[in-house]
């Protein structure tokens, strides 16, 4: 606008410095909006890390936004009124560059991405859902020293850390083991108190993914990872297997039922009570199915057996998030 | 190849002399094409006609892959099926389509942009593309294998790759592996070939603030290929021995780390990226002051940023394994020095607008992709900020969120970019203009097929729809739904391209030298430029590359160069 006027006038400029500000005021506004919306693209908030991760979401939304918005109502701009008539064979203004405002481009980025960068830092920092990570090679029991894993964890852990649950991911079935002893395809949480799993993979990595808790953990073979999550919100919310894990990868889900502790301590006493049957697990059926219509289709293993389990999960049942 | 290298005359650089170039009077025939021809532009147009080919192939597959996600259920192939179509989808388009694409690209620009008339080795050129079918061949040819092809995704992560499922010892996934080997070494081949044509073979007077930014963005492209390549192959053919020879250099069962893989793998795969997008930026930035008829805004910071790209893509690659038991400092480390890179390419983007800004923005089809890839290129920058912040990329990462951004980086921005350079400098290496009317069509279809396609894969991924998957829960069947016609329609896209292609190449427009009046020692040459470019007759540049509007000649003698090409292009039509 400034550079379209040769005369410069008073009054020209000063509408291009009121046109400016109404832009920025107008995109201010609209990033706003974009970051108060961002809270509804997310599923329902069911863990202490909800809050901070939508928050950081929602940070990362609206300064995105201003700069979207802002460089393309710029491009809209000289779309609109830089446009050369059909036969002018003129060129533009011969600007080559201007090194203030290429040191103010450097800068302000470079500033906003270190802003949100100490801003994540500080959410993970109070988030601390990741434990210690011990590899167990040589499979089948053989562990690094003469205590294992699980004690090598333990004096890293809190030491008020309680008993962990035990997360195993299998193609394709995931199995949850308590510390009384109870064995469930459907994991159970208290709501409220911070929860431990120990994460470990039978043969493949699969993904720990909960979207209501916006977490996510590999589980890797030949590892035993330690984490720890609060869930805050009773309910039922998918568990998902996130990472690519062969042929019947996308059955590989569960449900988590977040329950207040007393609903929760009864349900493990009631859990035990029943007797082990092999779990119900959508891969095992789909490949019954296939090898049923003579086998076809390209090659995967076939799944591990059902874990054996006190409480099955519900296929029917609805989850929220 | 015979010798009958014109005599040096004294303008010719010396140095263009040393390398055992091909010579004028090659046949001038379509067999050439079927040929070992040492033409780089014959090489580059083999390599163009070969990934647009691929082009169609993958897209194919994704379209079936878009038929099976269109419904919740597993319903229209087996989930192995849609395993193993993913896989190829992503290996095609990388490997066999954005590869190559981009090589042809190198190969029909560099030599004429820096008035060289071949590239430095162009035997060792012709052997690089001719491993492109060889390999092309090698994983089609996995379709056929007893199993089919690899279904471990073009990551291939072991343990999972590496189950074999059959125990046959000639398998998908070992096809695969070979493929993406040969592929690696073609790469290579062709990147020390890049790398010595910049450095070796610039016109006279062409110092590297005299050269054009694409040819910049090749050098920092190529780097990254010599220094990234070997780790992945090396990391490839671990995983070889691990598949087919039962070494445990990943299976956790013998000892092995599967995630010593992951930090081989994203090592090269992160930085492939920019080895694809870096050449994309060096089109926009020679397209935008073409069509906006204004220098390009802050040339040398552009020129500098992509080599500060290259350095900083080779230090962020953990940001892909924030969720895989990657210590909390590390992540925090690799977060941070991703973040870093949003600075060059925001100086990139900002230095584009500011070439927009005063302009006179002419919108050819070209420019419209140009405009278009910028437009995408913002969002999809944002989103990857969002993908480097480790809170949010723990709820984010591994979903359709991460779909969404890389293919608005891969097709939204990059193959925009292919396109944008495909309707410029079409007229220049085929001597005929392309149909205006049919390339706006394609861009409206790209431009609408593509929003409907990745926009809604975000909304997906941030309610927590896992990425890979053949099947899924009925709350995501919406942005799925669309998703899949958007893909439908970017396939329909493709038929104004082919035919605009085809029909322009047969009965075109004749294309003058300069037909968009565009500053560059490529436009100063004839449309097709002969064989060797300038031969004996190298222009000495005398100015920096995008003088528009200040009125100052390129090279020295520049309307002698004019009027040798506009005699060169009478002479054609004349015989013709």
């Amino acid at each position: 606008m400034t550079t379209a006027s040769p005369s410069p006038g008073r009054s020209p400029r000063l509408w291009g410095v009121l046109l400016v500000l109404l832009a920025v005021l107008a995109d201010l506004a609209a990033s706003f909006w974009m970051a108060a919306a961002s809270h509804h693209w997310l599923p329902v908030p069911a863990s202490a890390a909800a809050a901070p991760v939508d928050n950081l979401f929602a940070l990362e939304v609206g300064i995105g936004s201003f700069i979207f918005f802002g460089c393309s109502g710029v491009m809209l701009w000289t779309l609109l009124f830089n446009r050369a008539p059909k036969y002018d064979l003129d060129n533009g203004d011969p600007i080559e560059g201007n090194l203030k405002l290429e040191i103010v481009w450097t800068l302000i980025p470079l500033v906003i991405v270190m802003l949100i960068a100490w801003k994540a830092i500080d959410v993970s920092t109070t988030l601390s859902t990741l434990g210690g990570k011990v590899r167990v090679t040589g499979g089948h029991g053989a562990m690094h020293g003469a205590e294992g894993p699980a004690a090598a964890l333990e004096a890293a852990d809190d030491p008020a850390a309680a008993e962990p649950i035990e997360v195993i991911g299998r193609q394709w079935s995931w199995e949850f083991i308590y510390p009384n002893g109870v064995h469930s395809s459907e994991l159970h949480l208290p709501e409220g108190q911070r929860s431990y799993l120990r994460l470990s993979a039978t043969d493949v990595i699969h993904g720990f993914f909960v979207p209501a808790f916006r977490l996510k953990q590999d589980l890797i073979p030949g590892s035993v990872i330690d984490y720890s999550l609060i869930p805050t919100r009773a309910g039922r919310y998918r568990l998902r297997d996130s990472m690519f894990s062969g042929g019947y990868f996308s059955s590989n889900q569960t449900d988590v039922v977040v329950e207040p502790p007393e609903q929760y301590a009864a349900w493990l006493e009631q859990a035990l009570a029943q007797p082990l049957r092999p779990a119900a697990n959508a891969a095992t059926d789909l490949y019954a199915q296939r090898l049923a219509r003579g086998d076809r289709g390209w090659a995967t293993v076939p799944p591990a057996p059902p874990p054996l389990v006190h409480v099955s999960a519900d296929p029917a049942a609805s989850h929220e998030g | 190849m015979t010798s009958t290298a014109p005599a040096p005359a004294p303008s010719f650089d010396p140095r263009v002399l040393k390398a055992p170039h091909p010579v004028p009077g090659a046949p001038n025939n379509w067999r050439r094409f079927l040929s070992f021809n040492t033409d780089a532009k014959v090489i580059g147009l083999q390599y163009m006609i070969t990934s647009l080919f691929f082009l169609l192939v993958g897209g194919l597959l994704s379209m079936i892959m878009r038929g099976e996600l269109i419904t919740p259920a597993a319903d229209l192939v087996d989930p192995t099926v849609y395993n193993g179509l993913y896989t190829m989808h992503g290996t095609v388009m990388l490997f066999l389509f954005l590869f190559p694409i981009l090589n042809g690209f190198n190969n029909l620009l560099i030599p004429p942009m820096i008035g060289a008339p071949d590239m430095a080795f162009p035997r060792l050129n012709a052997a690089a593309f001719w491993m492109v079918p060889v390999f092309g061949v090698i994983l089609m040819a996995s379709f056929l294998v007893p199993g089919g092809p690899s279904g471990a995704g073009w990551w291939a992560y072991p343990p999972q790759s590496i189950q074999n499922p059959l125990g046959h010892f000639l398998n998908g996934q070992f096809l695969w592996i070979l493929a993406v080997a040969l592929s690696g070494i073609s790469s290579i081949m062709g990147a020390v070939n890049f790398i010595t044509t910049i450095i070796r073979m610039r016109a006279p007077g062409m110092g590297w603030f005299r050269m054009p930014i694409f040819c910049w963005t090749a050098v920092a492209a190529q780097a990254i290929q010599l220094i990234g390549l070997p780790v992945l192959t090396a990391g490839a053919v671990l995983l070889l021995f691990d598949l087919s020879f039962g070494t445990s250099f990943y299976r956790p069962e013998g000892g092995g780390d599967p995630m010593l893989y992951q930090h081989f793998f994203w090592f090269y795969s992160h930085p492939a990226v920019y080895v694809m997008v870096l050449p994309v930026f060096g089109i926009f930035s020679e397209l935008f002051p073409v069509y906006a008829r204004k220098p390009l805004f802050g040339y040398h910071v552009v020129a500098i940023a992509s080599f500060a790209i290259t350095f900083l893509s080779l230090i962020v690659w953990v940001h892909h394994m924030f969720y895989s038991g990657t210590p909390q400092w590390m992540r925090n480390l690799f977060m941070v020095t991703t973040m870093l890179i949003a600075v060059p390419t925001g100086i990139k983007v900002f230095a584009w607008i500011g070439t927009l800004w005063g302009g006179k923005l002419r919108l050819t089809t070209a420019m419209l992709f140009c405009l278009g890839g910028v437009f995408n290129f913002i969002f999809a920058g944002i989103t990857g900020i969002m993908l480097a912040t480790v809170p949010v990329d723990i709820h984010v990462g591994n979903t359709y969120f991460v779909v969404g951004h890389f293919h608005t980086v891969i097709f939204s921005t990059i193959t925009y970019g292919v396109f944008a350079g495909i309707y410029h400098w079409f007229p220049k290496f085929t001597g005929r203009m392309m149909y205006e009317g049919l390339g706006k069509l394609h861009f409206v279809l790209t431009f609408i097929g593509s929003q409907l396609t990745f926009l809604p894969m975000h909304a997906a991924g941030l309610l927590g729809m896992p990425r890979r998957v053949a099947s899924y829960d009925p709350e995501f069947a919406f942005a799925n739904v669309l998703a899949s016609l958007g893909a439908f329609l970017l396939g329909v896209a493709t038929i104004p391209f082919l035919l605009n292609l085809v029909s322009s190449w047969v009965r075109g427009e004749k294309a003058p030298p300069n037909p968009w009046h565009a500053i560059g020692l490529e436009w100063l040459l004839p449309s097709p430029p002969p064989a060797e470019n300038f031969e004996d007759d190298v222009p000495t540049v005398i100015s920096g590359p995008y003088g528009y509007g200040l009125g100052r000649p390129l090279v020295e003698d520049e309307q002698r160069y004019v009027a040798k090409a506009a005699s060169a292009a009478s002479a054609a039509t004349g015989g013709a």
